[in-house]
């Protein structure tokens, strides 16, 4: 009669609810994966001063056609070797005078760009270009713009670029945000991200 | 015989189940809190590129998104040409335009200047149909945007 009284609960099928809730969850979400390259689109067309004439040794032509190949400067070149061409092309400081540049290492050769600040990469693409090689020729001028800024930021402040913007934008940094801001800035000004784009041409290049 | 009779039952024990709930609610938990719900249906193909310079695009309630590539294979009566997605429509370019706008509108005000369009983009997708968003938004002046990726090697991207 004793047994009676204080039945038990069955808990047996507790792993089965929580298994269904559990198979729910997992089929219904996903894990997030936004990262992304950011850019800024320029103005609508109308909006844009035409701006004073760019030099050609100062223009640093990109092109991807329509067969997903890329040419630099009307040559041919392999998407690996994109990068060092950039590099060696914004910091390369050919310019005397008023437009020299003094925290520039590379050739100082005076048919290629004065000043990172007047260097400017201009990217073609056709209509008919994968986005898969745009994205990838995008991701390496970004590479050779963040090296170059790595490289100054470990010259004036022993951190690189990319680690300053972590504290920036991390809520814990203990350090002095607004001295670091400054810094981004100065950085930033050293080497601009000039990129334009232009139209997607329809005819093939 | 009394004596096999015990070693018999000891050597069957009863595995208890009782604890297998508590790890199965552990787990449970576990991705409640990891996973974050799907906002939009994906009614196109959507494989994303690989990039290595990449951000995160934090803060959920500022992006806007905008799919775009070949309907997948349950829509296949729509064709193969690579479409627009926004919300859980396919849609045309001009309605990029009063969509842009009209999510700008339902965030609150003081978020308004910070929004970025995420652009989500099949990496099949040809150039033209990118191209031609990015103007749409040049026109609605909604400027910023990220090229949403995976992230790898690039040299994945070229084979």
């Amino acid at each position: 009669m004793a047994r009676r009284l204080a039945p038990e609960v069955n808990a047996g099928s507790m792993a089965d609810i929580a298994f269904l809730l559990l198979i729910f969850f997992l089929v219904s979400t996903t894990i997030q994966t936004d990262y992304g390259i950011s850019r800024r689109l320029p103005p609508p067309p109308d909006e844009i001063q035409p701006s004073a004439l760019v030099k050609e040794k100062n223009l640093f032509r990109v092109e991807v056609n329509q067969l997903n190949e890329l040419f630099v400067e009307k040559k041919p070149m392999s998407l690996k070797d994109l990068k060092a061409a950039a590099i060696a092309f914004l910091d390369n400081g050919g310019g005397i005078g008023k437009e020299s540049c003094e925290y520039c290492k590379g050739a100082h050769n005076p048919k290629s760009s004065d000043n990172p600040s007047k260097a400017i990469i201009s990217l073609v693409n056709s209509r008919e270009t994968s986005y898969e090689t745009y994205i990838a020729v995008q991701n390496e001028l970004v590479a050779a713009y963040a090296e170059l800024r790595d490289r100054e930021a470990q010259r004036l402040y022993g951190m690189s670029f990319g680690l300053m913007k972590d504290h920036f934008n991390d809520p814990n940094y203990s350090g002095n945000k607004e001295n670091l801001k400054t810094q981004i800035e100065e950085i930033r000004s050293l080497f601009p991200e000039k990129l334009s784009e232009a139209e997607p041409v329809t005819a093939s290049l | 015989m009394s004596i096999f009779k015990k070693k018999e039952k000891g050597s069957m024990p009863v595995i208890s189940t009782a604890s297998l709930p508590d790890i199965v609610f552990m787990l449970l938990f576990f991705f409640m809190v990891a996973t974050v719900m799907r906002k939009d249906t994906l009614i196109v193909k959507n494989e994303l590129p690989v990039a290595d310079q990449i951000e995160k695009l934090d803060r959920k309630n500022m992006v806007i998104h905008i799919y775009a590539g070949k309907p997948s294979s349950r829509y296949k009566n729509v064709g193969t040409e690579a479409r627009i997605q926004l919300n859980d429509k396919f849609a045309n370019l001009k309605d990029i335009q009063p969509f842009v706008l009209e999510e700008i509108k339902s965030k609150p005000k003081e978020l308004q200047p910070y929004l970025t369009t995420s652009l989500k983009v099949d990496k099949d997708t040809k150039m033209g149909l990118v191209g031609d968003i990015k103007k749409e938004l040049r026109t609605a002046r909604m400027l910023k945007i990220n090229y949403t990726t995976r992230s790898g090697e690039v040299t994945n991207n070229l084979q």
